[in-house]
């Protein structure tokens, strides 16, 4: 009796599933490409914080890197999602509820700041890394520290990062699924979508699985390229 | 002001302990089969290695999510009847966590120089001796910071059993929310849940990967 399912996997492009499927994947593209956006810029300036010779300045990045990673994506997502309009008080509450695609706004964002505590422990580790000889070599040539910073340490810092970027890239298309959960239409919601409509949700998950792995086979393909650019040459294992 | 958590309290709580036990649950059985598949990615059999492999870059690749969901579909298929959500989540994460694990226990076994085997033994020492006194222990001392944030990370997915509903602490919010429309108290309260008990967990990681870097024999 358990075996008696009929699998039928036109539900992947059949009208209007294929149309739902590709929309759904557009949207987990947008999501990702935007929310990596703020991650990488903010999640690079958080870093370099840690970096700093100011203790304010460490302190700031730290709590912010300890407070994102130590609660779960989907209850940050929850808190932007239903409690960020409430922030701004009754009367503007009411004007930023009403935004059409509020949810897609909240899960870029969300998203974006998650992950940028993520990349943000990664660049502390690059600049970890560099050993102290390098910052007293490059004041001695005269650069000033916001110089020292910007010509020497951050480039250098960011090239070592190339490889646990590549991870970052990759996890931020699998956790934008995480933004089904306040109903924005991308491909894990779209395959959920499907099931509730044809009662297929195996075949459409599965699909969907599939999708997933283009992508992220896609991104590591395109990292590697990356790394290969930007390789420091002279260092071994790269 | 904080009246819609104190009201709710034994009622969060109790979601927030189905976090736990589904994140016992998880981490057993996800530590346990996660033996078993870094023990696979070191065989020396083509079989056994090429089936394990492709089984951790699959589902490495894929959110929890849809495995989640993916499990919740194909189950009532297997077993005739619709299943328990609990069972449903502990399944999808025993299997995905387990390759995350997986990777933790293959770093952990290569990380162990055959000189050093080799060095056990002209001491005397048996090979049970070897692994008893030598090899297990260093090997543990190895994996366990990384072994305790994966453990934080597997306690942080469990919310995402929200999706298929069962009724953890997440899920439990959202019905309170429902009710009194306080979102910024309910949700940084569940922050703050979650955060205490990951903090002290990444403090204590910390401290142990200081004592092996301190303790760095090898």
């Amino acid at each position: 009796m358990g075996l008696a399912y009929k699998f039928d996997w036109s539900v992947l492009w059949r009208e209007p599933y294929g149309e739902w499927m590709l929309q759904g994947i557009w949207l987990t593209l947008q999501l990702g490409f935007l929310a990596w956006i703020i991650a990488l810029s903010l999640g690079v300036f958080l870093g370099t914080m840690r970096a700093a010779p100011w203790k304010l300045l460490r302190w700031v990045s730290t709590i912010y890197v300890e407070v994102f990673r130590n609660v779960p994506f989907l209850v940050q997502l929850f808190f932007w999602f239903y409690a960020g309009p409430m922030i701004f008080g009754k009367t503007l509450q009411f004007k930023i509820n009403a935004i059409s695609g509020l949810n897609y706004y909240a899960a870029v964002v969300g998203l974006g700041l998650y992950t940028a505590s993520r990349v943000a422990e990664h660049v502390r580790a690059g600049f970890a890394s560099i050993g102290q000889g390098q910052y007293q070599a490059v004041l001695s040539t005269g650069m000033t520290q916001w110089q020292m910073y910007w010509h020497v340490m951050i480039p250098h810092a960011l090239r070592l990062v190339i490889p646990p970027m590549t991870t970052e890239f990759l996890t931020i298309f699998k956790n934008s699924s995480v933004a089904m959960t306040i109903g924005v239409a991308e491909t894990t919601f779209m395959s959920y979508k499907i099931d509730s409509d044809t009662f297929h949700g195996l075949e459409a998950t599965t699909g969907a699985m599939f999708v997933y792995l283009v992508l992220g086979m896609a991104v590591v393909k395109t990292m590697s390229y990356f790394e290969k650019k930007f390789r420091i040459h002279g260092l071994v294992g790269r | 002001m904080f009246d819609a958590i104190i009201n709710n309290l034994p009622y969060l709580l109790k979601g927030f302990l189905i976090n736990l036990e589904l994140a016992i649950c998880a981490l057993a059985g996800g530590i346990f089969l996660g033996i078993l598949v870094g023990l696979g990615r070191i065989s020396k059999n083509v079989w056994v290695y090429h089936s394990v492999t492709l089984y951790v870059n699959f589902i490495r690749n894929i959110p929890l999510i849809l495995v989640i969901f993916w499990f919740y579909f194909i189950m009532p298929i297997l077993v005739g009847k619709p299943l328990n959500p609990f069972i449903s989540a502990a399944i999808s994460f025993v299997v995905f966590e387990a390759t995350y694990f997986g990777e933790i226990f293959r770093a952990g076994f290569q990380s162990i120089s055959r000189d050093l085997v080799s060095a056990a033994y002209s001491t005397g020492l048996t090979s049970t001796q070897t692994a008893r006194y030598i090899l297990v222990p260093i090997a543990i001392r190895r994996m366990l910071p990384s072994m305790i944030t994966q453990s934080i990370i597997t306690f942080q997915d469990t919310s995402l059993a929200y999706v298929i509903g069962l009724q953890e602490l997440v899920r439990r919010t959202t019905i309170v929310d429902g009710m009194e429309v306080r979102s910024i108290q309910l949700y940084s309260f569940v922050a703050a849940l979650f955060f205490v008990i990951c903090f002290v967990g990444s403090r204590i990681s910390r401290y142990y990967e200081m004592k092996s870097r301190e303790a760095n024999i090898l």
